[in-house]
């Protein structure tokens, strides 16, 4: 099942692209887990996903922690910290 | 009524609140938030995550229409280039009884920054440009509604 990748924010501006689709792998449980995939491929990716405790995560569109499983979720969403009002 | 709007436009307080008071009310109670020039800052950029942002809006107006017994409550957010001196936010809720109106809108307004997906980037004008940081007071003060 393909899966869309949503980024925002300084995110997006380091990794250079706002949203990807992507297969996940068997061994990809958590968005912990698809993070340390991601960051594997470098450059903007490594930038991006270097500091975890600045790293928010959602899942179809509900924000969640980083050690939530994926399970069935059409929707994967990185972040920052939210900065509105 | 419950209103909720993202927009880029500007807004009418003025508006919003009459919207309200046509409920006939007790009292209505609103805050408006506006872009701060402190700094040098001469612009401010509002990303948000579109799909997420409204259905985010609309669970704190319920929750707080809920909570406090509202009659009606409108949640306003901007996106997109402002300059200091522009209206960013705009919180109003209408209650039989005072208090309910006054925390219910503190409460959006804190939950604003810590429930929903925007982010704010500064420019200044000596050229800098700049994604604000997540304060923990926010978080502190979000908290406080439990």
């Amino acid at each position: 099942m393909e899966r869309t990748i949503v980024y925002f924010a300084w995110v997006r501006e380091q990794i250079g692209i706002g949203e990807e689709r992507i297969v996940l792998p068997a061994d990809v449980y958590t968005l912990a887990d698809l993070v340390k995939l991601l960051a594997a491929r470098g450059s903007g990716y490594a930038l991006a996903f270097a500091d975890l405790t600045k790293l928010r995560g959602a899942l179809d569109m509900k924000m969640v922690p980083l050690n939530a499983m994926i399970g069935d979720a059409k929707e994967i969403a990185f972040f920052p910290p939210v900065t509105g009002g | 009524m419950r209103r909720v709007a993202v927009q880029f436009e500007p807004f009418d307080e003025g508006a919003e609140l009459a919207a309200l008071r046509a409920d006939c009310v007790g009292g209505i109670a609103s805050f408006t938030g506006i872009v701060r020039g402190d700094g040098g800052l001469v612009e401010l950029h509002l990303d948000h995550y579109p799909s997420m942002t409204e259905r985010a809006l609309v669970a704190l107006a319920e929750t707080a229409i809920a909570r406090w017994s509202l009659t009606g409550t409108t949640l306003i957010h901007r996106v997109g280039t402002l300059n200091p001196g522009d209206p960013i936010v705009f919180v109003g809720t209408a209650s039989p009884h005072r208090a309910a109106a006054l925390e219910a809108c503190a409460f959006l307004i804190d939950r604003l920054k810590t429930d929903a997906p925007f982010w704010k980037r500064e420019t200044f004008a000596d050229g800098r440009r700049e994604w604000v940081e997540a304060r923990t007071s926010d978080n502190v003060a979000a908290l406080r509604w439990g």
